[in-house]
């Protein structure tokens, strides 16, 4: 499978990334981040909030799982991590089929949900703030994404 | 209202199942609980090993019912005594929500009974008038697993938002550390623990913010002892995981009692209160008790029993919605990003 790597070097950075990736995103999109505690996954989740015209602050979904934000498109942004090995379905397709973009960080955890199609972003530490963001999309719609964003 | 309904005592039905509980309460006079009852805490559960994360909408299906019968079983009361269903309608995770909402709804339909829906952190607040009076103006800080807020309240039922977290709740930021230091989760008590035993060795960012900003945010505190911990690996130094476990939560008890106390000065609040999961920390209650016995402002910390997620608060958030006349239609939703107002 095709994989797109870029450095950002600031938080600012990866969040202007994630903004631009949000402009391109349709109903129903789905995008997995993966990447260690403090790699930057809710900090790109914000910006992909604030590409979707969000107001409100995007706080961490580690406790209830899910939090849902009103924008544009509605974000649904997910942190399956407390679902390890229960097997719990939450009403994932209803996510994932609904009209907004959800964002599963941890998404390893529920591999057995995930959709075919969809955008894998792994956020990986360089050093304090530069992060290797890998983009792998699954589909031509997530391709032509890929490369829009990335040129 | 007449003399004869000033008198009567009021009955109310809490249910709540915003998250990981399927709670039931019955709470007299929006004090006094009559029952409280959480289905972990259920006999016939504990063969089952006790609290299993009830997240899932099907465990709150299969428990509503049982639950309900178990409080009224309990309270030697009858739906005749009931004044109204009081229910958690957000924030929390939709399809548990629902299963609460749901509920109440056909309750109040088939017991015909008006229908009040109400804020998951009103109810945390409240569970403290279950202990005692309020005072107003009141401040409370609401600290769990999902939640860090100062909320300022001039009188009951009205609720003003002046500071939150911008990223990770102070619990979950317990939780991260937790899962750092390899402690099972959920990690804030682990890390309460190992604080008491160990120094306060490193010296960890406060986020303070903007000045007069009354917002937390605890990211940068995670990502520094992430920082910490692996540039130690790096070097060959061991850390002792007391000692970070130590320095972690001064950080973060530091901020948030700081806060809360300049929070207090600054609205010059008559009782301040706690709640949340969070509030049954040692570390976090010591300092609270210690800054506010010097400036003569009440403090209220409830018991750990209704500090976590349970039906009694709601129900005596409730009945405050009751008096002051407020009702939900049957077409009460569950919203999942409800905002505290």
């Amino acid at each position: 499978m095709e994989k797109h790597q870029i450095i950002t070097e600031t938080e600012i950075e990866t969040k202007r990334l994630a903004e631009n990736l949000a402009q391109l995103l349709k109903p129903g999109d789905v995008i997995t981040l993966e990447g260690d505690l403090g790699a930057g996954k809710t900090t790109f989740t914000k910006g992909l909030a604030n590409g979707l015209g969000i107001k409100r602050t995007v706080s961490s979904p580690t406790f209830t799982i899910v939090k849902e934000y009103e924008g544009e498109l509605p974000l649904y942004h997910m942190d399956v991590y407390r679902l390890e090995g229960s097997e719990e379905d939450i009403g994932f397709d209803e996510y994932f089929n609904g009209s907004g973009i959800t964002v599963v960080e941890w998404a390893h955890f529920i591999e057995d949900y995930l959709p075919e199609e969809r955008l894998n972003v792994n956020i990986e530490y360089k050093d304090e703030h530069s992060r290797v963001l890998t983009f792998e999309p699954i589909g031509r719609h997530f391709n032509s994404i890929v490369r829009e964003l990335i040129g | 209202m007449g003399e004869f309904s000033m008198t009567k005592e009021t009955y109310i039905l809490g249910i709540e199942t915003s998250c990981d509980e399927t709670a039931v309460a019955i709470v007299k006079n929006g004090s006094e609980i009559v029952t409280n009852v959480v289905a972990s805490q259920i006999e016939s559960h504990k063969r089952f090993g006790g609290v299993v994360p009830e997240i899932a909408s099907r465990h709150h299906v299969e428990q509503i019912t049982m639950v309900l019968e178990e409080a009224f079983e309990l309270s030697k009361l009858s739906w005749d005594d009931i004044d109204a269903i009081a229910v958690t309608e957000g924030p929390g995770l939709v399809g548990a929500l629902l299963i609460g909402v749901n509920a109440a709804k056909a309750l109040a339909f088939a017991k015909q009974k008006p229908l009040i829906g109400v804020h998951h952190i009103a109810g945390h607040i409240y569970a403290n008038r279950l202990e005692q009076e309020f005072q107003f103006p009141l401040l409370a800080l609401i600290v769990s697993g999902g939640h860090t807020e100062l909320v300022l309240m001039k009188e009951h039922g009205h609720y003003e938002v002046i500071g939150e977290t911008r990223d990770d709740a102070a619990g979950e930021a317990y939780d991260k550390v937790a899962r750092m230091l390899h402690l099972p989760y959920p990690g804030g008590p682990h890390i309460d623990r190992l604080a008491a035993e160990g120094n306060v060795t490193i010296d960890f960012p406060r986020a303070w913010l903007e000045e007069g900003s009354f917002d937390f945010s605890f990211s940068g505190l995670k990502s520094s002892v992430i920082n910490t911990i692996h540039n130690a690996k790096q070097r060959g130094e061991v850390l002792e995981d007391k000692d970070i476990a130590a320095s972690f939560q001064s950080s973060v008890v530091d901020v948030l009692t700081t806060k809360t106390v300049k929070a207090a000065l600054n609205h010059n609040v008559k009782q301040v209160i706690v709640a949340g999961g969070v509030a049954a920390n040692k570390g976090l209650r010591n300092e609270l008790v210690n800054k506010f016995a010097d400036l003569d402002i009440p403090l209220v910390i409830p018991p750990l029993k209704l500090c976590t997620d349970n039906a009694a608060m709601i129900a005596a958030a409730g009945t405050i919605s009751y008096h002051q006349g407020k009702r939900s239609g049957l077409d009460l939703n569950a919203n999942p990003s409800l905002i505290l107002k």
